[in-house]
């Protein structure tokens, strides 16, 4: 078989090996979006965690807080879609900007969650009848605990999607990715409205539904 | 460059001083702040902070986050293949490589490894267990060996199951590749320091809990606990990565005219396992990291003094640790439905319904964990629904045996070694199944919980579903991988000691789990009467282990002596046996066709693949 005994003489047909740019962005696409499915069970976990072991109690929490919160972090989602249209235009400047934009009003939604909501500098401060800085302890029984997870869980990974959107903010500015090659852009957004959405079912999990007890 | 310059310089030895670096870093400055905090001195943060550290710093160390670092300053690496510039070729299997059968390899090797480790481990506490009293053993060490023990042999299954679906896989479906060699090879790498940490984990404290980690015990345990837990969290980045890896690889790359009922039925149990992988893993991972947190920060879950509930842990950890036992055994039994029409030279019978057996398998497999927790007061309606999903779990099951007997009747039976290994699987596995119903009944399940029958129906489920099948893998392919033949009188002395060894402990296990015998306790009351069957069950685990050490006598020595196998020396139809052994680099020079059925064995003038499209005529 010539299969078998030319296969030296073949290999340097296959030094350009990779997958071509359409397949490999058609497998990238699919790996994920299976990413994405596969952490709606680790989501869906702790989501069961909070309903198994709250019921039909919440903390007290700042609604004000919370929706100021949940608002950055929506806002954000439509810059970050203004950014990968933009690219998908060649239109470098709103592109560079939304990314910008985007990491700033994540960056807002951490502190928020982090300084206010989590208050580690243990502050206070009550202003228009607000108080601003939360008062649960992670170790306020299973009130603090799943707070505490939920968010943390959610706050790793809106730090992640705030470095990925750096980094592709920086290769932006430095001239990569084109109108018709920007994975890299395409799957920051796909991660980071992936956040998004977690929040959506998080957010009324820990602010809204059940009685304060 | 010498032998030891080349191992010193390794991606695994610099990976390994990585680790070192990056838990003394983690370690030491978690440590500082809480001494500038003037906490109490306790090492568990620091600990915590400096496995999770340790990860990275072997990843570094190794090369793993090389290309991605670059990807995300800007530039842009090729792929790099071939063995490495100036190194003998066996040097690539200790470097971060990116060819699927080089990590294939790895794999195999490091699964073997640590099964060795696993079954030392087993073999110290079943010497200690031979008699009443304790002979040697302290009971915490008792304790962190089985515990060991149990983690250590998961570690090698999960192992053994990447090796045979990275090597055979692309290889089966006529990919070059796996869709992403990088994250391929990440998925193998970031299995050793987890490795590394579950060790540490024993040999700093040890813990009590044995695999299932089940608070409030494990809230209590010594510092082990910790690292044990946090190596089984990272072990699940192996699994979750190397599933998306395999599920985008088989529904993109496979060959021309190779539909999903054309695929190798390897394929099918491989995918099936995958997806189990991707996603119950998150479940477990969660459920991990919660009892880290409650131990560290005091995030309170499990203490029903502040509101928690132990029970949660173990539907969390079940979700994933039932199906799980599938991802172990669907590449198993997808070996058995593999080899059984070569050495029958007959068709797979109802391959259809094989295939979607794994699926079915896989599927009903998710609805089935509760019955781990009959005894742990759950709520009644939810345990007979557990029952019944559980006795329909055989219906599948069923059909996979029934498929065994059709093949292989009226076949022309031939009996190497991977076939004896699978009659021998086949053999296993019905133990296995047969003593499962009586566990998924509640009632019997009651009298039977925790006890030494629970321990040899599921060693029988494993070996059968699993360790049987591997072993006949690794003997089916290794001409495929090594290029030559093993040693036939050593692989049916390895099967003549290894099966029978197993039945007589198997048995020997649940006969005493029926007389009351617990699991996971270091001694026993000698006027049971079941000591001397104590005995048997240690001596067969010794027969077990000394012929393992056969095998793997057998596949090193093989490698330089034996002869050269030849491309196809079990003439089977599968394309991996169309192309030299081993496979060039790339497996298929020329991209072959697929123009029939798999495993029409026996019938005239059948073909399954073309290797020359060009030729056919277009
Ligand atoms: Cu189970």
């Amino acid at each position: 078989m010539s299969a078998v005994t030319n296969a030296h003489d073949h290999q340097e047909a296959h030094n350009g090996h990779e997958l071509p740019y359409s397949a490999q962005l058609r497998n990238n696409r699919m790996a994920l979006w299976l990413f994405c499915f596969s952490e709606i069970f680790m989501f869906g976990a702790l989501l069961s965690a909070r309903f198994v072991l709250w019921g039909n109690a919440r903390p007290e929490l700042s609604q004000v807080v919370g929706l100021i919160t949940t608002t950055v972090l929506l806002l954000s989602s439509f810059f970050m879609n203004r950014a990968e249209s933009a690219i998908a235009h060649d239109d470098r400047k709103t592109f560079l900007s939304g990314l910008l934009m985007t990491a700033f009003l994540g960056l807002l939604f951490f502190i928020g969650v982090v300084v206010l909501e989590w208050n580690i500098f243990g502050l206070k401060l009550e202003l228009f009848g607000v108080e601003w800085f939360g008062h649960l302890k992670p170790t306020d029984g299973v009130l603090g605990g799943v707070f505490f997870a939920m968010t943390g869980l959610h706050a790793i990974h809106v730090f992640s999607g705030i470095v990925l959107i750096l980094i592709v903010w920086n290769n932006g500015r430095r001239g990569h990715f084109s109108a018709e090659k920007h994975w890299g852009i395409e799957a920051t957004a796909i991660y980071w409205h992936y956040v998004d959405i977690v929040w959506v079912f998080f957010y009324p999990a820990l602010y809204l539904i059940g009685k304060v007890g | 460059m010498g032998t030891l310059r080349i191992i010193a310089t390794s991606g695994l030895i610099r990976g390994l001083i990585g680790q070192a670096i990056g838990a003394a870093l983690g370690f030491g400055f978690v440590t500082l702040i809480r001494l500038g905090m003037g906490l109490e001195s306790n090492p568990e943060p620091g600990a915590v902070f400096g496995a999770l550290t340790s990860v990275i710093g072997f990843l570094a160390g190794a090369g793993v986050l090389t290309d991605w670092s670059k990807w995300a300053l800007g530039k842009e690496t090729p792929l790099r293949h071939g063995p490495q510039p100036g190194k003998p070729e066996w040097a690539r299997y200790l470097h971060v490589d990116y060819n699927h059968k080089v990590i294939g390899i790895q794999y195999a090797v490091t699964s073997v490894l640590v099964l060795l480790v696993g079954g030392i481990f087993a073999i110290t506490f079943r010497i200690e267990l031979s008699l009443p009293g304790m002979q040697f053993l302290t009971y915490e060490q008792y304790n962190t060996l089985f515990s060991g023990h149990g983690i250590v042999m998961i570690a090698s299954i999960l192992l053994g199951v990447g090796a045979m679906v990275n090597y055979l896989v692309p290889l089966m479906i006529g990919a070059s590749d796996m869709a992403f060699p990088r994250l391929n090879a990440f998925s193998y790498w970031v299995s050793v320091p987890a490795a590394v940490l579950i060790l540490t984990g024993m040999a700093i404290g040890g813990w009590d809990t044995g695999w299932v980690a089940y608070p409030p015990l494990s809230l209590i345990a010594p510092l082990g606990v910790q690292l044990f837990v946090l190596g089984f969290f990272v072990n699940g980045f192996s699994s979750i990565a190397g599933s998306i890896n395999l599920l985008i690889t088989v529904a993109t790359m496979r060959a021309k005219g190779m539909s999903l009922f054309k695929m190798p039925i390897f394929v099918w149990a491989a995918v099936a396992a995958a997806l189990i992988q991707a996603t119950a893993t998150q479940t477990v991972g969660m459920a991990l990291l919660m009892v880290v947190t409650q131990r560290v920060i005091g995030l309170n879950f499990f203490d029903p003094a502040t509101g928690g509930d132990p029970v949660l842990y173990q539907h969390l950890f079940w979700f994933y640790s039932h199906p799980v036992v599938y991802v172990f055994v669907l590449p198993g039994l997808g070996v058995i439905s593999e080899l059984l029409p070569v050495f029958s030279r007959k068709p797979l019978f109802g391959y259809r319904w094989i295939a979607l057996s794994s699926l079915g398998i896989a599927l009903v497999g998710f609805l089935v964990w509760a019955h781990h927790m009959f005894v742990a007061g759950v709520d009644n309606t939810l345990r007979v629904f557990f029952m019944y999903a559980t006795m329909f779990v055989a219906v599948p099951t069923g059909v996979k045996f029934f498929s065994w007997v059709a093949t292989m009747w009226e076949g022309k039976l031939s009996f190497e070694t991977p076939m004896l290994f699978v009659l021998g699987a086949i053999s296993v596995f019905l133990i296995g199944g047969v003593t499962g119903p009586i566990l998924g009944n509640i009632p019997t399940d009651m009298h039977l919980h925790d006890s030494y029958w629970v321990v040899g129906h599921f060693h029988a489920t494993m070996f059968g579903g699993f360790v049987f099948p591997f072993f006949a893998a690794l003997y089916y392919w290794y001409p495929k991988f090594s290029g030559r033949m093993y040693k036939e009188s050593l692989g049916k002395l390895h099967f003549w000691l290894m099966t029978p060894g197993f039945w007589l402990m198997s048995l020997g296990q649940m006969q005493i789990g029926l007389l009351g015998m617990r699991r996971r306790v270091a001694d026993y009351d000698p006027s049971l009467g079941y000591d001397t069957t104590h005995v048997v069950i240690t001596v067969a685990g010794l027969i077990i282990g000394w012929s393992v050490l056969i095998m793997a006598y057998n596949l090193i020595s093989s490698a330089r002596s034996q002869p050269l196998a030849g491309n196809n020396p079990w003439n089977s139809r599968s394309p991996e046996w169309q192309i030299s052994s081993p496979p060039p680099e790339f497996n298929y020079d020329v991209p072959f066709e697929v123009v029939g059925e798999p495993y029409d064995y026996g019938l005239a003038g059948s073909v399954y693949i073309r290797m020359d499209p060009s030729s056919s005529g277009e």
